[in-house]
């Protein structure tokens, strides 16, 4: 168990260092150079001028010798300066971070207050109304696009209705909690919509497999009532996979936190993320995105933790 | 596992029967094949409502619908069905070909790694575990901000609008193939062994006739499930990069780059960004049910599931 969590440990690290290294390359690729940029504010300044401070700053070196001074210095905790907000970058993130995690927490926890019941009642009677029903919901939740759908909310709640705020994180001069909240909620309604479909049919599959087992039909044939084997048979088997399932949905979770961000002006990371980017902030956008790729990878990782607790079997077959 | 138990579910009558059964999927294919047709029939649509699809008239600028123009008009004076259509060529264009481009690197390692198995094999599927794990729109964002210029390509090819449309195709492919490998190399896996394979093998048959007369036949159907579902995923993110600012760049126009301007509109014209949306919204869902449909007339075994 230890070996193997050794190993996962380890190969989850070696992801990480190819991913820097790559988004790193791809950072170096995106329009403009830090110098470049530096130097247009001011017509003083030569090409010859820019010749010397690329060379100063390395940046005439080649790729990899360029990679392995940021990581020797990432690994020491400096990572630059951001350039859109002249602070140190985990300066700015962090607060940002905040922001996303309790987008992402509220979503997640309403999706599954959602989908675990939702998918739960359309496994007991499969081909049923109700199943069909909260099937086709569930295509419209993971086929409607994130972006639109945020922006229909928008409509519908802000434009035509009046009832919450466009966009933002908090009114000017206010900040107290109900404020924040009456902002928080159609961002979260927006990413909860277009993530409890699909564990809604995770949920459902698992379930429809868990009631297949040996065991409820003995507890069936013994005379025990249908909730009983539903909520205390089937449904502990049922939820492993839904575990693993909830863990590798961060990433995607993270994407859709992006969209949702950038339309409702919500300041979080994937706002952070696509500001960094599109302004150019290389530092910032570099850190940023490796941040999010080590949380998600540590979610994948904590899933596999989680799974081999649960569910012993695995362990036989690994 | 799940591609390995298509294998049986053969004759194409028996299919089409399976398939006809779910109305949902039937609905989605005559949804689909009308929005098709409507798309490539644009510029016939655009002569019989007499508009230009590209001419700007600022004196007509947000008109309500009406016989000339049955959606109205858009921020320039444009006619906004038209542009829908011509919008719906392009992000069709990009949801199938990135899907079939993505599926075809899919198929091709997929094989390698199921025929070839050792160390290609692993390190195949660490790459499909490890792409699967990633955030992958942040990745794709700054996948479609690099300068290709950058990368020693001329400029024209590298900033042209054309070319934004090959630029997303491949930026999508590169993230869209780990599907399509892991079903190809699960059925490759189990296939490889099996007696006729052997037989085959043992009468002296090249790898090369094997895998087409044998493998790839066998592969098809999983393939074919998962590219239907894909052209849906790559039409989603096609679109969410193009309103970002990042995908099909203008003149060209896809139904994502219809949506960027009609955010800072949205108070005053919030039609403007209905259509484009429920377009890509009915798009996506009927590839997916579609897909889904396909997955149980080729799966008879599983249906009972679902």
């Amino acid at each position: 168990m230890s070996r193997l969590l050794l190993r996962r440990g380890i190969e989850t690290l070696l992801v990480l260092l190819v991913m820097s290294f790559l988004i790193y390359a791809l950072i170096g690729l995106m329009p403009g150079d830090p110098i470049d940029l530096m130097l247009s504010a001011d017509p003083r300044f030569t090409t010859a001028d820019a010749a010397r401070l690329k060379a100063l700053y390395g940046l005439d070196r080649p790729l990899l010798e360029r990679y392995l001074r940021w990581l020797q210095r990432a690994l020491a905790g400096d990572f630059g300066y951001s350039r859109l907000y002249g602070q140190p970058v985990f300066a700015v993130i962090w607060p940002r971070l905040l922001n996303t995690l309790l987008l992402m927490g509220a979503s997640l926890l309403l999706a599954l207050l959602i989908g675990i019941p939702a998918g739960i009642l359309a496994a007991l009677r499969p081909r049923g109304l109700l199943d069909t029903l909260v099937n086709l919901l569930a295509f419209a939740g993971f086929s409607v696009p994130s972006f639109w759908l945020s922006l229909m909310l928008i409509v519908l709640f802000a434009v035509t209705l009046g009832w919450l705020p466009a966009g933002g994180v908090a009114s000017v001069g206010d900040g107290g909690f109900l404020d924040r909240l009456t902002y928080l909620v159609l961002p979260v309604a927006a990413l909860t919509l277009l993530t409890a479909g699909t564990f809604l049919r995770f949920v459902r599959a698992s379930m429809l497999e868990a009631l297949e087992e040996d065991h409820i039909r003995t507890a069936r044939a013994k005379g025990c009532g249908t909730a009983r084997v539903v909520l205390l048979h089937a449904l502990p088997n049922a939820m492993i996979p839904v575990v693993t399932v909830v863990a590798l949905h961060f990433g995607s979770l993270l994407s859709g936190a992006l969209v949702v961000e950038t339309v409702f002006s919500y300041l979080g990371m994937g706002k952070l993320i696509y500001d960094a980017i599109l302004g150019n902030d290389y530092n910032l956008a570099l850190a940023a995105l490796l941040l999010g790729t080590a949380l998600t990878l540590l979610a994948n990782l904590a899933a596999d933790i989680v799974y081999l607790e649960l569910d012993p079997r695995i362990h036989e077959s690994l | 596992m799940r591609a390995s138990e298509t294998l049986a579910s053969g004759r194409p009558a028996g299919l089409l029967r399976r398939f006809r059964r779910r109305p949902a999927a039937v609905a989605s294919l005559c949804v689909l094949v009308a929005i098709g047709a409507l798309c490539l029939a644009a510029p016939l649509v655009a002569r019989l409502l007499g508009t230009d699809p590209e001419a700007i008239d600022l004196l007509g600028r947000f008109r309500p619908p009406s016989l000339a123009h049955p959606l109205g008009t858009d921020e320039l004076g444009r006619d906004v069905l038209v542009r829908l259509l011509y919008g719906g060529r392009i992000s069709l264009l990009v949801g199938l070909g990135g899907a079939l481009v993505a599926s075809a690197i899919g198929v091709v390692i997929g094989i390698l790694a199921g025929w070839r198995g050792g160390l290609f094999d692993r390190l195949v599927m660490r790459v499909t575990d490890a792409v699967i794990a990633l955030p992958l729109l942040p990745l794709l964002i700054v996948l479609a901000a690099v300068d290709l210029a950058k990368l020693g390509l001329p400029a024209e090819l590298a900033g042209g609008a054309a070319a934004s449309v090959l630029r997303i195709m491949v930026i999508v492919a590169l993230f869209g193939w780990t599907t399509v490998a892991r079903l190809t190399r699960a059925a490759t896996l189990s296939i490889k062994n099996r007696e006729f394979v052997l037989a085959a093998r043992a009468l002296g048959a090249p790898p090369r006739r094997i895998l087409r007369a044998h493998i790839l036949p066998n592969v098809a159907a999983p393939v074919v499930v998962a590219t239907t579902l894909s052209v849906g995923n790559v039409i989603l993110a096609e679109s969410v990069l193009s309103f970002l600012g990042l995908g099909i760049q203008p003149p060209l126009a896809s139904w994502g780059t219809m949506l960027t301007n009609a955010q800072e509109l949205i108070f005053g014209a919030p039609a403007l960004a209905l259509w484009p949306g429920l377009l890509i919204f009915v798009t996506v869902l009927t590839f997916n049910l579609m897909g889904d449909g396909l997955q149980e007339a080729l799966d008879p075994r599983q249906s009972r599931h679902r």
